[in-house]
């Protein structure tokens, strides 16, 4: 164990799997300039060719990407920011998230795409898009979005084994957050969520970084005398359901927190999954903590205020709490 | 199945194009017959194309092809029986009934997607190349895409990466004169689409798209480039196409002038059938060579009737490596 960055986990997994596995190799924007510096010393360690400088052509190296992994390699694309995923859609879901499916299994797809959600510093809206839930809504793609190094290392090492596609979600808000990580293997299953604090008055379940102003608010709320319980679902796809609904049906309470934008959020589809499955469980109506549906701005004094924070949540908390006791009928 | 020709690969070459035409006509009855769902976009008139380029190829050299995805697997030398019961939508599919169509790809021999999303396959192609660079392995990775292709960013963004990473790849842009039921005229900026080769670095040829023999010749020397290290080639093959964009669709969408008798009276395998008899080849071996791609064609077609649907649990299978779990709702009223 040793305490090291998120930033530093990044880097941890791909070097481990690289002098694992000669076919991983990583490509991507400005990655032999160490741009977040999770490439630190790898020219050195593996070559140019296996630490490649793209083009400024997301669709072109996102799919060439996947013509790689079709014929063997496992690529990790750095995409650097998640904004940046836009210009490949095609190749995402029409060729990587479709190909294995249209040719009824001829093709496989060992590929990982990590971006960052670059948010909160004043990037203006074209760089600080928080876009997971768009993929989420298209088969074929898997989606890890983790709150701390320790899960960062653990997932983007089982992301770089999957022989599916793995999209990498990287918090930024995360990124110097220092953890207890494990040293070599640490592998943590894609699918399988953790709960980061017991509690048994209320449910937040955090998404991303998220997780971490819920671990804040949860704090908050402990003053007051309310019990919360953190889950961080750690991968969107699949979604770990039954860890979030095991939770609500104890704490008869349940707050998603999201940064990204409200609509068809991964909070909404927490909400509803709940809401379908532990209905009987509740005791107040499940909320939702996320960013509005509006553009990010760049001046940071209206643009703060738009995240998730642990007033927000406690003000939600608080509400869940004082809210009336309903039953089916 | 016939091995006829199968030594001689000039008889292959005529074989390979014989089995397009008549597989498409067979499909193309029963297409309209109601026996195929969905839209049948075929390769009439391009077969030289098609069958040139992957006569350059090696069995283990990569292919990603188009929409119009008939002629790109039997041009490599795909079984039928898989490729017609595709069509019919059956298990026995060569992608057991989830492609159709628009997706005849056959991995074992060296495809890796015969793509819907016009320009798609550039990126692909270019990736397959770098796959096969990075592994020491001399394989080169060929790409078909249409005239319609040649004007979206994903065909320029392979065609760059290929050449800036000097990678073994072949761009073949088969330009049959119409996107859909636009003019290439139209659609496409400057004479050629092979021009934009200079601005590449690399290589831009042009090529009689229905002379079967100027195909290979090209490609070959394309593919040998490629495999030598030395990068990327364009070649453009001016072909043109029969049917309408999708056929019996009940009216004709691409508009046709005067020309369009003219092109089909150039018909790719009516020229190589009259070079192969002023050759010496007689006749009476091409016509059993026609005699047995008609009993291919029967006993493909006869496999894909004979074959079962998917069971709807298939649905839910090559999502992802592991089947998705089923939803109880759904299931209760499948």
């Amino acid at each position: 164990m040793a305490r090291i960055t998120f930033l530093e986990a990044i880097m941890q997994a791909q070097q481990e799997e690289m002098q694992r596995d000669d076919s991983v190799f990583i490509m991507g924007e400005d990655v032999r300039c160490n741009v977040f510096g999770t490439t630190t010393g790898f020219v050195d360690a593996f070559g140019a060719e296996r630490v490649r400088d793209t083009p400024i052509s997301e669709n072109g190296f996102i799919g060439a990407a996947g013509g790689a992994a079709m014929v063997g390699m496992r690529p990790i694309v750095d995409a650097t920011i998640s904004s940046f995923l836009f210009p490949a859609m095609d190749q995402i879901c029409s060729i990587i998230a479709k190909s294995r499916y249209i040719y009824g299994g001829q093709a496989r797809l060992p590929l990982v795409i990590r971006s960052c959600l670059f948010y909160g510093n004043s990037n203006a809206a074209q760089h600080s898009d928080r876009p997971y839930p768009m993929f989420m809504n298209m088969p074929g793609l898997k989606i890890i979005a983790p709150s701390c190094a320790s899960d960062m290392k653990g997932l983007l090492k089982a992301a770089v084994r999957s022989d599916d596609p793995v999209l990498s979600f990287e918090d930024s808000t995360c990124w110097m957050a220092k953890d207890e990580v494990p040293e070599g293997e640490h592998v943590i299953p894609l699918g399988k969520g953790d709960i980061k604090r017991e509690g048994t008055d209320i449910t937040i379940i955090g998404v991303a970084g998220g997780v971490n102003v819920a671990l804040k608010a949860a704090k908050a709320l402990e003053a007051e005398g309310i019990s919360a319980e953190v889950i961080d679902p750690r991968t969107l796809v699949p979604l770990d359901r039954e860890l979030i609904l095991q939770s609500v049906r104890k704490t008869g309470r349940a707050i998603c927190v999201d940064p990204a934008h409200m609509t068809c959020s991964a909070a909404s589809e927490i909400s509803a999954t709940i809401v379908e499955n532990a209905f009987d469980a509740l005791r107040a109506p499940v909320l939702r903590v996320t960013t509005p549906d509006t553009h990010l701005p760049f001046s940071p004094h209206i643009e703060k205020p738009l995240y998730p924070s642990v007033e927000r949540i406690v003000d939600a908390a608080r509400k869940v709490m004082g809210a009336k006791q309903t039953q089916p009928a | 199945m016939t091995t006829t020709g199968e030594n001689d690969p000039r008889l292959e070459k005529y074989r390979r194009m014989q089995r397009i035409r008549q597989f498409e006509a067979k499909a193309e009855k029963i297409h309209a017959d109601g026996e195929i769902p969905g839209a049948l976009h075929t390769y009439a008139g391009m077969e030289a194309s098609g069958v040139g380029a992957c006569m350059a190829l090696r069995d283990d050299d990569y292919m990603v092809g188009t929409h119009r995805s008939h002629g790109h697997p039997i041009a490599k030398g795909a079984k039928l029986r898989p490729l017609m019961a595709e069509l019919l939508g059956k298990k026995t599919g060569v992608c057991s009934g989830k492609g159709g169509s628009m997706h005849l790809s056959d991995f074992s021999m060296g495809s890796l997607g015969e793509t819907s999303i016009v320009g798609s396959g550039g990126p692909v192609a270019a990736g397959a190349a770098l796959g096969a660079k990075l592994q020491g392995l001399d394989r080169v990775a060929l790409c078909f895409f249409g005239d319609g292709a040649s004007s979206e960013g994903a065909i320029h963004e392979g065609m760059n990466l290929a050449a800036v990473w000097s990678l073994p790849a072949i761009f073949v842009c088969e330009n049959n004169r119409f996107g859909m039921s636009t003019p290439t005229s139209d659609a496409v900026a400057g004479e050629n689409v092979a021009d934009r080769a200079h601005g590449y670095g690399i290589p831009g040829v042009i090529v009689d798209g229905q002379d079967v023999d100027a195909v290979e010749a090209a490609v070959r020397e394309a593919v040998d480039r490629a495999r030598g290290g030395k990068g990327p080639t364009l070649i453009e093959t001016k072909t043109y196409r029969y049917g309408d964009h999708a056929v019996n669709m009940g009216r004709e969408l691409t508009p046709r002038g005067p020309e369009h008798d003219e092109w089909v009276k150039r018909d790719p395998i009516t020229i190589y059938r009259q070079r192969l008899i002023e050759a010496g080849v007689a006749e009476d071996d091409l016509d059993a060579i026609d005699k047995a791609v008609a009993d291919d064609v029967a006993d493909a077609l006869q496999f894909a009737r004979d074959s079962a649907y998917p069971v709807f649990e298939e649905a839910f299978d090559h999502v992802f490596v592991d089947r998705l779990p089923i939803p109880a709702e759904v299931q209760a009223h499948a």
